[in-house]
């Protein structure tokens, strides 16, 4: 069994299914803060399945995505934050 | 022999993500949800980059790959912190079987400074009854 046949049979679904659990939680949350976690978690899976992508086809071009979207759901995360607590403050 | 090391790393990862990902569907409280998440999260995707850059030979791909481990690792405890200060200052409520909560009465209402001994602020808001409820 080649390495580019495990990926594709054994990690990528796994990780498909990763996805899907995060957006349940993602749609259910009870508060905003729940969806913020779930959102940088579908990101980070996302960077996730971007490396599994690469591997199985051998091609490097993805990892520059993978790397702007970790940035994106680094600064998307501190974004919600500060302005959840400044919309607290306010009130 | 490497096929096998990728293999074996890319699988402790994904299996860590399954975890962090029915961890954030199953736990009952949303700081429960946290530690569960961004640790197992953070340890899944830096071996699945790992992995990757095990696998490709060129030295620019090895570099980003870590460098895009190493900025994960980096950033994802301090957006847990921030995320998890606000969830508590608006008042996000515990677990019910949450057994101490620390924090309670430290952070100042009005300016969301986090005191620890501080004795007029916790009179304060004893008086007033602030504070997330334990009630969940």
């Amino acid at each position: 069994m080649s390495l580019s046949l495990y990926i594709d049979y054994v990690i990528l679904p796994i990780l498909a299914i990763s996805l899907l659990l995060v957006f349940i939680r993602l749609f259910k949350g009870p508060t905003i803060v729940d969806r913020v976690i779930a959102l940088d978690l579908l990101i980070t899976i996302g960077v996730s399945i971007i490396a599994a992508y690469s591997i199985s086809t051998q091609q490097s071009t993805f990892m520059d995505v993978a790397m702007i979207l970790a940035l994106i759901a680094f600064l998307s995360t501190i974004a919600f934050s500060f302005y959840l607590e400044k919309k607290d403050q306010d009130d | 022999m490497t096929d096998l090391i990728i293999a074996i790393l890319s699988t402790i990862g994904v299996i860590a993500i399954l975890i962090a990902a029915i961890g954030i569907l199953r736990m009952p409280d949303f700081y429960l949800r946290l530690s569960v998440t961004v640790k197992a999260a953070t340890l899944g995707s830096g071996l699945l980059l790992f992995s990757l850059a095990i696998f490709f030979p060129q030295v620019s791909v090895t570099t980003k790959a870590v460098a895009i481990g190493f900025f994960l690792l980096l950033t994802a405890p301090v957006a847990a912190h921030m995320i998890g200060r606000t969830a508590y200052l608006i008042g996000t409520t515990l677990w019910k079987g949450t057994v101490r909560d620390d924090l309670k009465g430290m952070y100042d209402k009005d300016s969301h400074r986090l005191s620890s001994s501080n004795k007029d602020v916790q009179a304060k808001q004893a008086a007033a009854g602030e504070g997330p409820d334990q009630a969940g």
